[in-house]
């Protein structure tokens, strides 16, 4: 043990020397705990790919934010919770002197980081995943849900399906089969919610990971005749589903999944079977966004790219990384405009700036994302800023767009938040800051 | 020469009947514990505390507890991760439902569940042996996840079923920096090292060991099987469920049931079987090898590579570290199957005849 002791800890002493050096000129540290092997792997690379294309985009475009380069460093921690805390404590030191916000791109791994971010002064976002109730930020200052939560997805997915019957669920029924983890819960109270104000019948369907088995939960399904099934599926499990259901003959039109359970990683393996099927997604496909076919042009252009398959780049998950990336550096351009302009920020900097985004459609335009994803405006008491999401159909070789932006109902899920959020407070003993005096 | 008991005489069974005979050993362990608790907590950082120091104590526990059950009783286990999870979910629940009860004591209790829970699966042991044993213990992997996962109880009906550990204050005090949590650990893990460096040479470890070498014979001389099997299986779990208890409290500090996942039993199975079956110090140098030789290896070959000029991206790094790691495993094992501790025996003795070896 200790012959193993003496050769790390002089790697780690000379990677610290050399951070040091690094960090002194003007340069915006990013710590990115991604995953590119391991059972995630090929979404991690998706995705990953994305967000460091749009850093080293800005840096090629721009020259950095303002003159200040964007630096990041990686670690690996193929979805694993114990390897993700070991990376963030790596790069911790790093990321005490200037740090964009982290993605860990795991609910697991967020929750692991959440207290641990607070103490350290280091913003976390969590786009679309991780701990829900940190949309409260007056308990979780430091956290991000960003855009939306799963909570809201739900409700944004259960409000499409009321304008498709013309604003009445009344006497429908609606089937909601999950992943029987953390994952697939968190919905089901504002399932239970929605299902409550609109008087439609709403039955739970859970399935066992990973859930490369489905038969009796869609016999159950045929027998229930349900108008629709929200389907809150994850890996292997969207394909079997799809296909499961074109088994027993259940319109795929008629089922709605999570943004897990929509990209091409899900449907083109389903085949046929995934024709019609529709799922939530925060960020649109394609390279029809004028900022992906410029970062095509720009990065990949000099051959600066990051993914090693360039057929991935507008794939959901690429666009998704970008998305990410995007709503980083304007964090960071943000937090510039007030502590200022061309200098490094510090993560508490950054976390400021998280609380008061405005990205406004003007401003997407701006940096060729229109319509990329849906306007943000946070503040202290709501670190979602949006909670919208579109809606999109897989045609049988992409996904289109089926519906505008639609917002889940906030005056339904936040109460929820907020009471959750309380609940933690308490039992961890935080004191909530009073939002009316943040600025 | 070095490690030589030439000229230390017993004069009573006192000294013939102590923890460690050999005066060397004496030393040594207590230049380890006096470097552990007072030199390491002043000059390590936090990465080490939080990231190396405190999983490598809390996995060497586990480690610990499933040597005792395999190692010393013979009892092949496939479910140390399950017997985690129950004490981290037992100690959560006993901090959260009973007002103002001792983090320890809820660290005691969590562990005597998990030994109630652990006597409970071991009860197939007294009719099945070997492999078909691993399968039975397979099912206690399962059936205490899904158990964790089914009902919203054991995590406060949190929506996520992902618990969050409570704060730990020892008489008013609160350990929440990475160096209090590490003192912490190291505390309880060396009081159960101990306590199993003493148990094993007691007359219940004997009787394990009877059991362990050959169960027949051990009951022709009159050892009762069931109450030593059981009881073996509640030693065991106790240590894994009080390094479950101190992993949700004192390094992940928020744990759903999947993370305690049959991969992380395995995890632990390899640390006694690369460290050395059947032995204390084993289960520390397993857990040592199976958690600290990757962060190794992500440290160091990026920073040869960067050396040598090679374009490693962080996932080729990653798939080298999987490969040298498994090669390394190889290795070990062909040369010495009975695990690192035995290279430290096998060293200990060169020592002894130093510098005139035969």
């Amino acid at each position: 043990m200790f012959a193993y002791r003496k050769p790390a800890l002089a790697a780690a002493v000379s990677l610290a020397l050399f951070a040091q050096v690094a960090v002194a000129a003007e340069e915006q540290f990013f710590p990115i705990t991604s995953y590119r092997v391991g059972p995630y792997g090929a979404n991690g690379q998706a995705f990953f790919g994305g967000f460091v294309d749009y850093l080293n985009y800005v840096n090629l475009k721009e020259g950095g934010v303002n003159g200040v380069k964007l630096v990041w460093e990686e670690c690996e921690t193929e979805y694993n919770n114990a390897k993700g805390i070991e990376c963030y404590e790596r790069m911790k030191d790093k990321a005490k002197v200037s740090s964009g916000p982290i993605h860990p791109m795991s609910t697991g791994i967020s929750y692991a980081l959440i207290d641990k971010i607070a103490a350290d002064k280091i913003p976390m976002a969590m786009v679309g995943y991780g701990r829900t109730d940190a949309v409260d930020g007056s308990v979780f200052p430091y956290a991000f849900p960003l855009v939306t939560t799963y909570q809201m997805q739900a409700s944004a997915i259960i409000r499409f399906i009321k304008e498709k019957e013309k604003g009445n669920l009344e006497g429908k029924k609606i089937v909601f089969l999950y992943h029987d983890s953390a994952y697939g819960k968190e919905p089901i109270v504002a399932l239970q919610e929605e299902a409550k104000l609109n008087k439609f019948a709403l039955t739970l369907v859970p399935v066992a990971h990973p859930g490369n088995e489905q038969g009796a939960q869609w016999l159950q399904i045929r027998q229930e005749k349900p108008d629709y099934v929200v389907f809150w599926g994850w890996g292997v499990m969207n394909q079997t589903a799809l296909k499961a259901a074109q088994k027993v003959g259940f319109s795929r039109d008629r089922i709605i999944g999570s943004w897990w359970a929509g990209s091409e990683e899900d449907t083109v393996p389903a085949g046929d079977a995934a024709k019609g099927y529709m799922s939530a997604t925060w960020n649109v496909a394609g390279k029809t966004v004028p900022l992906i076919a410029d970062i095509e042009k720009v990065v990949y252009g000099p051959g600066k790219g990051n993914l090693q398959d360039p057929s991935k780049i507008g794939t959901i998950l690429y666009n998704r990384g970008v998305s990410a990336a995007v709503l980083s550096v304007e964090a960071i351009r943000k937090a510039q405009e007030k502590y200022g302009k061309g200098k490094a920020m510090t993560g508490e900097q950054v976390r400021w700036a998280m609380e008061n985004l405005d990205i406004s459609n003007a401003r997407l335009k701006q940096i060729g994302a229109t319509d990329l994803l849906p306007e943000i405006k946070t503040s202290c008491d709501n670190h979602e800023g949006s909670g919208k999401v579109k809606i999109q159909q897989w045609d049988g070789t992409r996904w289109v767009p089926v519906s505008g932006w639609i917002e889940g109902n906030k005056g339904l899920i936040h109460p929820l938040f907020k009471a959750s959020a309380q609940q933690y407070a308490k039992e961890k003993g935080i004191t909530p800051r009073d939002c009316t005096k943040e600025g | 020469m070095i490690y030589r008991e030439a000229g230390q005489f017993k004069t009573s069974y006192a000294a013939d009947q102590q923890l460690f005979p050999i005066r060397q050993d004496r030393i040594s362990v207590l230049i380890l514990l006096v470097v552990a608790f007072l030199v390491i907590p002043g000059v390590a950082g936090e990465y080490w505390f939080s990231a190396i120091l405190i999983p490598f104590l809390i996995f060497a526990l586990a480690a610990l507890g499933l040597n005792i059950l395999t190692g010393y009783a013979g009892q092949l286990s496939l479910g140390s991760a399950a017997f985690m999870a129950v004490g981290a979910y037992a100690a959560y629940n006993f901090q959260l439902r009973i007002e103002g009860i001792p983090i320890l004591i809820s660290f005691v209790c969590a562990g005597l569940t998990a030994a109630g829970v652990g006597i409970l699966f071991g009860l197939p042991s007294l009719w099945i042996k070997g492999f078909y044993l691993a399968v039975a213990t397979l099912a206690a992997q399962f059936f205490i996840v899904w158990c964790l996962t089914k009902f919203p109880w054991f995590s406060n009906y949190s929506s996520s079923g992902v618990i969050s550990a409570q704060k730990v204050v020892i008489f008013g005090h609160e350990f929440a920096s990475p160096r209090e949590k590490y003192l912490l650990v190291l505390t309880l893990v060396a009081v159960m090292a101990l306590a199993a460096k003493n148990m094993v040479r007691s007359s219940t470890g004997r009787t394990w060991m009877a059991v362990r070498d050959m169960d027949v014979a051990a009951e022709v001389i009159g050892i009762r099987l069931m109450p030593t099997k059981l009881l073996a299986f509640a030693v065991s779990s106790f240590y894994c469920g009080v390094a479950g208890a101190l992993y949700a409290f004192c390094y992940l500090g928020s744990v759903e049931p999947d993370g305690f996942s049959l991969d992380m039993s395995f995890r632990v199975l390899f640390m006694i079987i690369i460290g050395g079956v059947g032995s204390i110090l084993g289960s520390f140098l397993g857990a040592a090898f199976i958690l600290l030789l990757p962060i190794f290896l992500d440290i160091a070959l990026p920073w040869a590579a960067g050396l040598l000029g090679l374009p490693f991206s962080s996932a080729t790094v990653s798939h080298i570290q999987i490969l040298v790691f498994g090669a390394l495993i190889m290795f070990f094992l062909i040369v010495e199957p009975h695990g690192l501790a035995r290279l430290w025996q096998i060293g200990k003795e060169k020592l002894r005849l130093w510098p005139f070896p035969h």
